[in-house]
């Protein structure tokens, strides 16, 4: 059994570093490191270079968002959600819409479904570009982080385009979306498919056999499946271990079945293993989007149903029903069925579900997320054990936190 | 024909019913998804049979969860406070159950820690939000609240705002010097809950 309590001392934040046996002393490593991609606080017993042991201090970002959620109506979780993994917005209002629309028992049109699989692949892909610029630039490699940033804004420029905001859209919410695609929208997305994937290449090119590369993640923090099983550990972590499961592949939800598209896997499980396996994801993403904006169907880009998804503007002119319609909404919300709901989707960081009880009233009983950063964590405080510091580095950057989905 | 004692008639009701008589309170299948309610003292055994039979392997420890009940005046599943939910997949079945064990205050849950090491993070935090203990995974540091936070604030009576600011001095500024009642005087009904447009 793992050791579950916290050390008998725990450094204050000043402490660089104490010595605690007669061959290990403790060192402090965050909460403002550069390298623990934000507020990430590790506590690392070492001997010499070596890390006995290291346990991870989080909370620095918590913010009561799951507190909150039960005062504001559905509709206002939403704009909570995109806060949680801030670079992933879509992939959390989709996994929020969908645990709503599981409770509320509605169906949403198929054209809606491939808007949002087009909007959360594209967060997908800005996710890992930003997970393998900082990773590169922690690991000494500062030239792939210019090329995937300038590739990440190509993708807020299409969110913006959508939506009218870059990061933070909310564009998905229970019942559907909350506009349909912009004229215009699907030529941007094709021209970014023409181009994204001669970029990945440039930049795959600086790292996949790169020697230094090699040598610092080959072999560094191996994973096994079975470990990786039992830690509660997802996403590109799992799969890099060896184990094909993607809830996409799995457990389809919003048209995921439609599209052909393979799951990478991993043999060894480490850090190098983690990166093949984001890059290729990257590509297996630009082929769904480009099945879904050129398979996209006409339709409804929101629920008919006029209790979850306000009635089209025009009708606000001439039909007394939908100006009502429309007030009682945006005043009262919603109220879905007494009862509980649990859906997830596969995020870039793993399984991202939304855990929601409803009281019959218009607002969360109690609204929980499942956030994969929190539960692939703990795969730091066991991988970091027997390797030196600078491999800490490396691992915290291949399993991709965000210490506001941690938090929350 | 089904066996009588059987309220779901799913494989993973029947293993528990036959190895683990009277672990199993409640079973039902909520929007598609399978919930078993099981006794609090036997929640290890119970977790422990589905992640090593053959037949079910839920290796994978999706999360767990608390909630609070004590505003709830609908049906329940199961009797006491707090209900600590865990979220299990199994990789061979390709299936999602769920577990529930109730809990009052001042009992104990056994922790699942010796069962799926995944556990030790998310129990963490259901104690540092709604103080429920964990037997095997008991923590004296806060997780993710500040190391000198008093209360657990999903807790239903915990107030949504009005943290108070001591000072070193003490007597200037808006301090709340009693930290037995962090929010004392304040009440938030009425805040954000107004009963006229929420309905609640």
């Amino acid at each position: 059994m793992s050791q579950t309590n916290p050390p008998a001392f725990m450094p204050s934040t000043e402490t660089v570093f104490q010595r605690v046996g007669e061959h290990t002393m403790v060192v402090n490593m965050g909460p403002q490191h550069p390298s623990t991609h934000g507020v990430l606080r590790v506590v690392c017993e070492l001997d010499g270079e070596t890390i006995v042991k290291a346990r991870c201090q989080i909370g620095y970002l918590h913010t009561g968002m799951e507190k909150e959620a039960e005062y504001q109506q559905y509709h206002k979780c939403v704009v909570m959600t995109d806060r949680m993994d801030y670079l992933n917005a879509n992939g959390n209002n989709l996994a929020h819409a969908l645990a709503v629309e599981k409770l509320l028992g509605c169906d949403i049109p198929k054209r809606a479904q491939y808007l949002r699989v087009i909007l959360a692949e594209l967060s997908r892909i800005a996710s890992h570009l930003v997970w393998l610029g900082t990773h590169a630039l922690d690991l000494g490699a500062m030239t792939p982080f210019f090329y995937v940033w300038q590739q990440r804004e190509m993708i807020l420029d299409m969110f913006e385009m959508m939506s009218g905001v870059r990061m933070m859209p909310s564009w998905i919410v229970p019942g559907g979306l909350r506009g349909d695609m912009p004229e215009g929208f699907d030529r941007k997305l094709l021209q970014f498919l023409e181009t994204f994937p001669k970029e990945l290449e440039v930049v795959e090119g600086l790292l996949v056999e790169n020697p230094i590369w090699k040598e610092r993640t080959y072999d560094v923090g191996v994973l096994t499946a079975e470990q990786a099983l039992d830690l509660g550990c997802s996403g590109p972590i799992l799969r890099a271990s060896g184990v094909p499961w993607d809830l996409r592949k799995s457990q389809p939800y919003s048209s995921y079945e439609d599209f052909d598209f393979l799951v990478p896997v991993g043999e060894r499980g480490d850090v190098y293993d983690r990166f093949l396996v984001r890059i290729a994801e990257m590509k297996e993403s630009c082929k769904i989007l480009r099945q879904a904006i050129e398979g996209l169907p006409e339709g409804d880009f929101r629920t008919s149903d006029r209790k979850i998804a306000p009635p089209p503007r025009h009708e606000l002119d001439t039909s007394m029903e939908s100006l009502i319609h429309h007030f009682k909404l945006y005043t009262e919300g919603f109220r879905p069925p007494v009862g509980e709901a649990y859906a997830a989707v596969e995020g870039p960081k793993g399984e991202l579900g939304f855990y929601i009880v409803s009281d019959g009233t218009n607002r969360p009983y109690r609204w929980h997320e499942r956030p994969p950063s929190f539960m692939n964590l703990k795969a730091l405080e066991v991988l970091a054990v027997g390797r030196l510091i600078a491999d800490v580095v490396a691992i915290i950057g291949s399993i991709d936190i965000v210490l506001g989905e941690i938090d929350r | 024909m089904a066996d009588a004692t059987l309220q779901t008639g799913s494989l993973e009701e029947r293993k528990i019913r036959e190895a683990l008589p009277g672990a199993l309170v409640k079973a039902k299948v909520h929007k598609g998804d399978l919930f078993l309610c099981v006794r609090r003292e036997q929640i290890r055994e119970v977790a422990s049979l589905l992640r090593n039979d053959p037949e079910l392997e839920y290796k994978f420890f999706s999360e767990c969860l608390g909630v609070d009940y004590s505003r709830w005046d609908h049906e329940r599943d199961l009797d006491g406070r707090f209900e600590v939910v865990y979220n299990l997949l199994s990789l061979k079945l390709n299936k999602r159950i769920f577990v529930k064990v109730a809990v009052d205050d001042g009992q104990k849950v056994p922790s699942l820690v010796p069962v799926y090491a995944g556990a030790e993070y998310p129990e963490r935090e259901i104690w540092d939000l709604f103080g429920i203990v964990f037997e095997g995974n008991e923590q004296s540091q806060r997780f993710l609240m500040p190391d000198d936070w008093v209360g657990h604030p999903l807790r239903k009576e915990y107030p949504l705002g009005g943290e108070d600011v001591l000072f070193a001095e003490g007597d200037r500024g808006p301090a709340v010097e009693d930290i037995a009642m962090p929010h004392a005087g304040e009440s938030f009904e009425g805040k954000t809950g107004t009963e006229d447009v929420s309905g609640r």
